[in-house]
């Protein structure tokens, strides 16, 4: 053999991009799909909650139209619908009917750098697909910001952390049909309460307090940063959502490792 | 020093012992069959030389690295063949090849590509989806996948398992091609013609233990003799032939709709009948008559 050094017990980058080369091979076998529902779902949101909602029921929330709340608060959306949901489903797959993994761990490369490349991979695809809401939006009148260029950055962070996410339950879960508890008890809930559609201070005291342990209210706040102006707490957000990603990154290596590893 | 050395390995699931102290040593240089009926622990075995499995007692160093604690640089000089078809079906033929190369931190992956293109005589398929290719083509370019980085140790578990024989063919002459320039294999398989025909030395696994290992030769004249009788008949004269056979002191064993009596050359008159076939004895018989499995 006349590979590079590979090193015992590190985090090599070279085994994480080897993994991530193979995501980027399969991808380009279906983004067509991936970037028309991308694409389409916002506006249809948007003509569905902006235009019907906002035009007939809710004029503005707080002091904003309608339709560039929720434009802006469906960045969150698409993100969580873009990161938990293919890395539960994905991983799912590929470790127990595909046995992607199992050709993966038999070259040189661990859980961890397996897991790290997955995570990795769906984060920037999601912080890219999460910005379709928000051009959308900007089709239907939001005024372009150029803080708005560190939404796809908002997105990845935050979708690290769901990718984790959905990487443990696919390392939980015994059979596939289980992510309907998954997706019903902690996905929905989560983006239904982040400020999306309504504002969270309208809410009951005890959900706002539990809104304020969700990642994805601190993604929207983030993003509603970006195009109505930053506060100084907005630093306190980011370091949550990487805080919040970096704990289910540790937990998703764990419960892979015993999920790969026997 | 050997490629692969295990030392008095154990691996329990839950209640199950899968691998039950097993001792087994694979020189450099030759391809060892892992012959078994299935459950004897051949595929965890495997796992364990990969890292995937951890064993739970014994030592193991496969290149002189000890495993699991350098199980990925150990990784990183073996190429592996799974039993299972786990290529990515909806990417290209060398789409497949490249990510793998990259995974085995090859520095020049476009010359690895053609030379396990070439390997795998697929590559004037390169661009196709592997799903547009026929079984053998897949099991081909799993082979290539696996010695994309010219690993000096080849694992192949279960190489041809569910092939058709034509496609068997094929893969025995890639194999046989590896084992004559000089990788180290260790094969593991439970058809009796595969470890015959590839392996300079069998070890016969059974109860997650190596109940034999020498050459094939070698095996088949310490357990079985030179000679073995096949007798047809109906079972009632099957029952009597196999009773003055055993009385005899001699090993018989089911051979499909007959009964063979191993080491019939040893048989006084009278004890093998007159219209019995007799052929050489085989590793078939070995197996059969160590592991009490019907062989395939």
């Amino acid at each position: 053999m006349n590979g590079r050094e590979i090193g015992a017990g590190r985090l090599e980058w070279a085994a994480i991009a080897g993994v991530m080369s193979r995501e980027v091979a399969n991808f380009r076998t279906f983004w067509k799909a991936v970037t028309f529902s991308s694409v389409l779902e916002p506006v249809i949101y948007l003509l569905a909650f902006g235009l019907g909602l906002g035009a007939t029921i809710v004029d503005r929330v707080n002091g904003l139209e309608y339709v560039e709340f929720v434009g802006t608060g469906m960045v969150a959306t698409a993100v969580i619908f873009s990161s938990a949901l293919p890395a539960m489903f994905g991983t799912f797959v590929k470790e127990r009917f595909q046995r992607t993994y199992d050709a993966i761990l038999a070259a040189p490369v661990d859980v961890e750098e397996l897991v790290t490349a997955e995570m990795l991979w769906i984060g920037v695809r999601a912080g890219f697909y999460g910005c379709f809401p928000l051009l959308v939006t900007l089709l239907f009148g939001l005024d372009p910001k150029p803080a708005m260029l560190l939404v796809p950055f908002f997105g990845f962070i935050t979708a690290l952390g769901f990718a984790a996410f959905g990487i443990t339950m696919a390392a939980t879960v015994s059979k596939i049909d289980h992510f309907n508890y998954v997706t019903t008890l902690v996905v929905t809930p989560l983006f239904l309460v982040a400020g999306t559609f309504f504002p969270i201070d309208g809410l009951p005291e005890g959900l706002q307090v539990a809104a304020q342990f969700n990642p994805l209210h601190h993604l929207v706040e983030l993003v509603r940063g970006s195009a109505f102006g930053f506060e100084t707490v907005d630093l306190l957000r980011v370091l949550g959502l990487a805080v919040f990603s970096a704990a289910m990154w540790r937990l998703a290596v764990r419960r892979m490792e015993r999920r790969l590893i026997d | 020093m050997s490629a692969i050395e295990l030392r008095g390995v154990v691996k329990r699931f839950g209640e199950i012992t899968a691998v039950d102290g097993l001792d087994l040593e694979v020189p450099r240089g030759i391809c060892l069959g892992l012959l078994g009926p299935n459950g004897a622990g051949k595929s965890t075995t495997m796992r364990m030389l990969t890292g995937q499995a951890i064993a739970d007692e014994g030592t193991i160093r496969v290149l002189g690295h000890e495993l699991p604690r350098e199980a990925k640089v150990a990784r990183g000089q073996m190429g592996v063949v799974p039993q299972l078809d786990n290529p990515d079906v909806d990417v290209t033929v060398e789409d497949n090849l490249a990510v793998f190369a990259r995974l085995y931190r090859v520095p020049d992956v476009g010359e690895a590509v053609e030379r396990a293109l070439a390997i795998a005589r697929l590559t004037d398929r390169r661009r196709d989806a592997v799903d547009k290719l026929s079984g053998g083509m897949r099991r081909r370019l799993l082979l290539a996948r696996g010695l994309v980085h010219r690993p000096p140790l080849v694992l192949l578990d279960e190489p041809t398992v569910g092939l058709d024989p034509q496609i068997r063919a094929e893969l025995w002459s890639l194999i046989d091609g590896l084992r004559k320039e000089g990788s180290t294999i260790l094969m593991s398989t439970h058809y009796i013609e595969e470890a015959e025909r590839l392996a300079d030395e069998v070890a016969v696994m059974a109860r997650g233990r190596v109940i034999a290992r020498g050459k094939p030769s070698e095996l088949i004249a310490e357990h079985a003799g030179r000679e073995t009788a096949e007798v047809y008949g109906p079972p009632a004269q099957l029952a009597e032939v196999r009773a003055r056979a055993e009385a005899a002191g001699l090993a018989v064993r089911p051979a499909g709709p007959a009964v063979a009596i191993v080491g019939a050359e040893r048989a006084s008159d009278g004890v093998v009948p007159e219209n019995a076939v007799r052929r050489a004895a085989s590793l078939e018989d070995v197996f059969v008559l160590l592991t009490g499995e019907e062989a395939e």
